[in-house]
């Protein structure tokens, strides 16, 4: 009638924080690879002249149109460049466009949304308005309305980028700055005299350092997204200057004559960066904060 | 009330939407040239250019000049393409059934996909579908729209010779249907037209599935979240409690209760939709509103692509009001008080 | 007279990143037919882990690891899936806390009850109505015909409990399970539902674990209490025996904790704090914030001992002091 059930071993088992990190993190190893391919690619990017043989420019006619071969790892375009060197160079628009636009976006966007949260009234209406406006546009859209206006050179592509992720962080340190004032309120009831500013910015940074981090991961990949299919249609990066979009755009040309390799390997370098940064983006919001999944 | 719920958010869209033309009407006014030089046209002289821009008011101050264009606007005015040499407006209204077309088929593709998918990743946690979906998801999300459309051309149209040539939506030598709704496939069908059908279904596989396809992986992601927070909830632990039956629990109660939350996803997958689209009309040739304005501005005609993207952010504000107001009846607790 | 349940040793472990929680450690429990028992504790006891342990509801990483768990002379650890599911809503059923959040926000409340009906009691359409609707007139509410087309979110949270209280008891279960039913109900609403409890308690003859952590709600009701500290069952006796005699230091603590009408007292607050699942002292688990505490009570758990007829506590310096 009684039955002692040990139904599962008991083992009980205690973990030193280290130990429990390192279990967390061994959960996520592609997550851990995906680190790694981010930063071989910066370092890519950085020493990119010392790396490739070939100079990304230089036509070479005798050698126009090869498939990937030892020679050419990557293969040839029309004029006998180099792909490998070509896409290895054009790391470096499209992470820098990528990086330009992100820190641009994000030192904006987290002023305007402490403004607007501190003061509140009129400014936050007019900055929150504002945002409504911009996210009324699918981003990609108004980045392409921006750039045909203001003409397609580096810095405009990168600014076009940078108003359209504004919104993110805007609202995020705004709701931050929102709950601090909640609370900072309910104390200075009890307090005689005004805290200063400073006080209140110390509570904020450190709430917001965690989810501003992985939105600002997140987005380096949408940015490099935008700005390939920004240079693929057109509006983005203009030649001499290498993209992965736009080299792409060149390539689609060679489909129906079967020269795959050309709009192959550019689009795989996107993939891989974006792809890259998703995936360290979604490890950080996992570790820092499960509270997050919901953005 | 469910009333003042409808009211509220009705109004709402209107300062959006003031907000909207602000934004294209900065961006019109900061388009390089001079309007009044590109309709006076090559051999104006001096005078004819002052005159033309007096009588577009562009010596007028900004708030004067946004009126004109707001005035303008609201009339249908969104100026002439260079191009065509007709408005802007008859232009995109014309181009508009095939970006229909491609979006509902695409729509049709990610929704059919996507929900089911997410749905049964969250419920067998870890099982080979989630692994596979999350796969999907994470990898689907990172491909660029534009380079999954080449790469489906260049293995089904060139390699495999299953697909047609991107040619647009008709191949060569097919015929439209008789128009009814504007939609090649759903007319095709209407009147019986089966060479038409033929024709048309096989153009739209193609771009239907790119861009199906890349809308398909965010939202499953999304979808997938949604059900493994819903499974989470007290009162579904409640229903285990109650010992209901796993099929009740997880496919009835759980499933209901994501599918409402989904729904305004729908809203944030046009978006996506709508950026995609531009990319898969330029690749496969279609002949929609996004390739009309990019191969304008590559004839350095460069009006139709704002009003294009006015065009745009009305029709995202208006479709996001349709979802949000579709939601409020489906979920309970907003229909009854 | 067997015992409609009896917990015997019942260990729960959960697999955390830091390590394993061990949430419940040999807890023994008995519950007679028709009787209330009260589940003591402080949150983070272990009491609602041992309510979901009985039910079998105890899900990875969480691991019932080892003890008995006996209901009416079967042993629900060995039973199969299917016979749980059978069991849960119509033999043992359980009320939670929070009654608005644990109703399907989408579903009228009188469906959610009908469907209980069907499942367990194999009532059709017209059947499991009328049932439904008895339920509710039965759980106190008024209008119950208005009030079954209604949804959570439309009715206050003591009527929502009172649903959840009806749906428990529509199969006619033996056993009911209330996991802090009056936690977050303003104080007059929930002595209704106390009342409610005890009452159809009494005319169903279902036994009720009430669980909580507030001592007035168990002198209101209860005919037995078992006390529970970090995981482990401390004390158990007759409600009137342990207010008036307790005899394990936990509970004497946690009764002068609380301030009376009837004497005099100041109220002390119990020394130290709760003891960490997941690094939890040795042997007696109170034993580091005891002021009787004994070299012996670190080294394994002290058993449980009977300090009178339907009394027993689980402490060596009780056991001591009565030699």
């Amino acid at each position: 009638m009684s039955t002692l059930a040990s139904v599962s071993g008991s083992r009980v088992v205690r973990r030193s924080p280290r130990a429990a990190l390192w279990r967390r993190l061994r959960r996520n190893t592609l997550s851990l690879v995906a680190l790694g391919v981010l930063l071989l690619l910066t370092a890519m990017a950085v020493l990119a002249p010392t790396l490739t043989p070939y100079d990304p420019d230089a036509p070479d006619a005798e050698h126009a149109l090869q498939s990937p071969s030892l020679r050419h790892w990557l293969g040839t375009d029309i004029y006998g460049r180099d792909q490998l060197t070509r896409i290895v160079h054009a790391s470096r628009i499209d992470l820098l466009v990528a990086l330009g636009a992100t820190a641009m976006a994000l030192s904006t966007g987290v002023v305007l949304g402490a403004v607007a949260g501190y003061r509140g009234g009129w400014t936050d209406q007019l900055v929150m308005r504002a945002i409504d406006a911009v996210m009324a546009f699918p981003s990609f859209i108004l980045a392409m309305g921006i750039t045909a206006a203001l003409g397609n050179n580096t810095l405009n592509v990168i600014a076009a980028i940078a108003i359209t992720h504004v919104p993110i962080y805007a609202r995020l340190i705004r709701g931050e700055m929102l709950r601090v004032r909640e609370m900072e309120y309910a104390e200075a009831a009890r307090t005689v005299g005004n805290r200063p500013r400073r006080i209140v910015f110390r509570h904020l940074l450190p709430n917001c350092v965690p989810p501003v981090i992985v939105q600002a991961t997140l987005a380096m990949g949408f940015a490099v997204l935008t700005v390939a299919a920004l240079s693929f249609i057109g509006l983005g990066i203009r030649p001499p200057m290498s993209e992965w979009g736009a080299m792409t755009a060149e390539g689609a040309g060679y489909i129906v004559s079967g020269e795959w390799w050309l709009f192959l390997f550019p689009g795989v370098a996107i993939m891989v960066t974006v792809l890259s940064f998703n995936l360290v983006g979604d490890t950080l919001r996992d570790l820092l904060d499960p509270r997050m999944r919901g953005l | 009330m469910l009333g003042w719920y409808f009211l509220k958010r009705v109004l709402l869209i209107v300062p959006t939407l003031f907000g909207v033309t602000v934004i294209t009407f900065t961006l019109t006014y900061l388009l390089p040239g001079n309007p009044a030089l590109v309709k006076a046209g090559p051999l104006a002289t001096p005078e004819h250019i002052a005159e033309m821009e007096r009588r577009m008011g562009l010596d007028r101050p900004v708030a004067v000049q946004y009126w004109r264009y707001l005035s303008g606007v609201l009339r249908g005015d969104l100026g002439e393409s260079a191009t065509t040499g007709r408005p802007v407006l008859q232009d995109l209204l014309q181009r508009v059934p095939a970006t229909l077309e491609l979006t509902l088929a695409s729509l049709l593709v990610a929704l059919g996909v996507g929900i089911p998918l997410g749905v049964l990743a969250a419920v067998r946690r870890d099982s080979w579908v989630d692994h596979v979906s999350r796969l999907l998801g994470v990898g689907g999300v990172a491909m660029p729209t534009f380079w999954t459309g080449l790469l489906v051309l260049y293995v089904f149209f060139y390699k495999l010779g299953l697909a047609p040539p991107p040619l647009g939506r008709l191949s060569a030598g097919a015929s439209a249907p008789t128009a009814i709704t504007g939609l090649y496939t759903v007319d095709a069908l209407l009147t019986a037209n089966w060479a038409a059908l033929r024709s048309a279904l096989a153009q739209l596989v193609l771009p239907a599935l790119t861009l199906g396809f890349s809308v398909m992986a965010p939202l499953m992601r999304m979808v997938r979240a949604t059900m493994l927070e819903t499974l989470e909830s007290d009162y579904i632990k409640a229903a285990w409690a109650a010992g209901l039956p796993r099929r009740t629990i997880v496919y009835g109660d759980a499933l209901r209760n994501c599918l409402i939350p989904v729904i305004t996803l729908i809203g944030v997958v046009f978006g996506f939709l709508m950026a995609g689209n531009v990319v898969v009309e330029i690749v496969f040739a279609w002949p929609g509103i996004g390739n009309y304005a990019v191969t304008s501005l590559m004839s350095k005609d460069s009006g139709p692509i704002q009003s294009f993207v006015l065009f745009v952010a009305v029709v995202y504000v208006v479709v996001n009001l349709a979802v949000d107001l579709a939601y409020g009846f489906v979920d309970p607790r907003i229909r009854l008080r | 007279m067997t015992p409609l349940l009896d917990l015997r040793d019942v260990t729960v472990h959960f697999d955390t990143d830091e390590g394993t929680v061990q949430a419940v450690d040999g807890a023994s429990l008995l519950v007679g037919a028709g009787e209330i028992v009260g589940l003591v504790g402080e949150s983070g006891s272990g009491k609602s882990v041992t309510a979901l342990a009985i039910l079998r509801l105890i899900r990875p990483p969480g691991r019932i690891v080892a003890g008995a768990i006996e209901f009416d002379g079967r042993d629900l650890l060995q039973a199969s899936e299917d016979e749980m599911r059978r069991i849960r809503g119509s033999q043992i059923s359980m009320v939670f806390q929070s009654p608005r959040t644990s109703l399907n926000p989408v579903i009228p409340v009188g469906r959610q009850i009908e469907r209980l009906l069907r499942v367990h009691a194999g009532l059709d359409g017209g059947g499991a109505r009328r049932r439904a609707l008895a339920m509710l007139a039965e759980a106190g509410i008024a209008e119950p015909e208005r009030r079954a087309a209604q949804y959570p979110h439309q009715l206050s949270g003591g009527m929502c409990q009172r649903v959840m209280i009806a749906m428990a008891l529509a199969a006619s279960p033996r056993l009911l399970i209330a996991d802090e039913p009056t936690t977050g109900l303003d104080v007059s609403i929930a002595a209704q539902i106390l009342d409610l409890l005890r009452d159809l308690g009494r005319r169903t003859g279902a036994a009720i674990l009430l669980i909580t952590h507030d001592l007035g709600v168990v002198a209101g009701i209860c005919d037995r209490v078992a006390v529970m500290h970090a995981g482990q069952i401390v004390e158990s006796a007759g409600v009137h025996r342990l207010f008036k005699q307790p005899a394990h230091p936990y509970t004497r603590g946690l009764l002068r904790s609380v301030p009376r009408l009837d004497r005099d007292f100041t109220m002390e607050p119990i020394a130290g704090a709760v003891p960490s699942l997941l690094d939890p002292p040795p042997g007696c688990r109170f034993a580091p914030r005891c002021a009787l505490a004994m070299d012996a009570c670190t080294a394994c758990r002290p058993p449980i001992v009977a300090v009178a007829p339907g009394h027993s506590v689980a402490c060596l310096a009780v056991e001591g002091a009565r030699r």
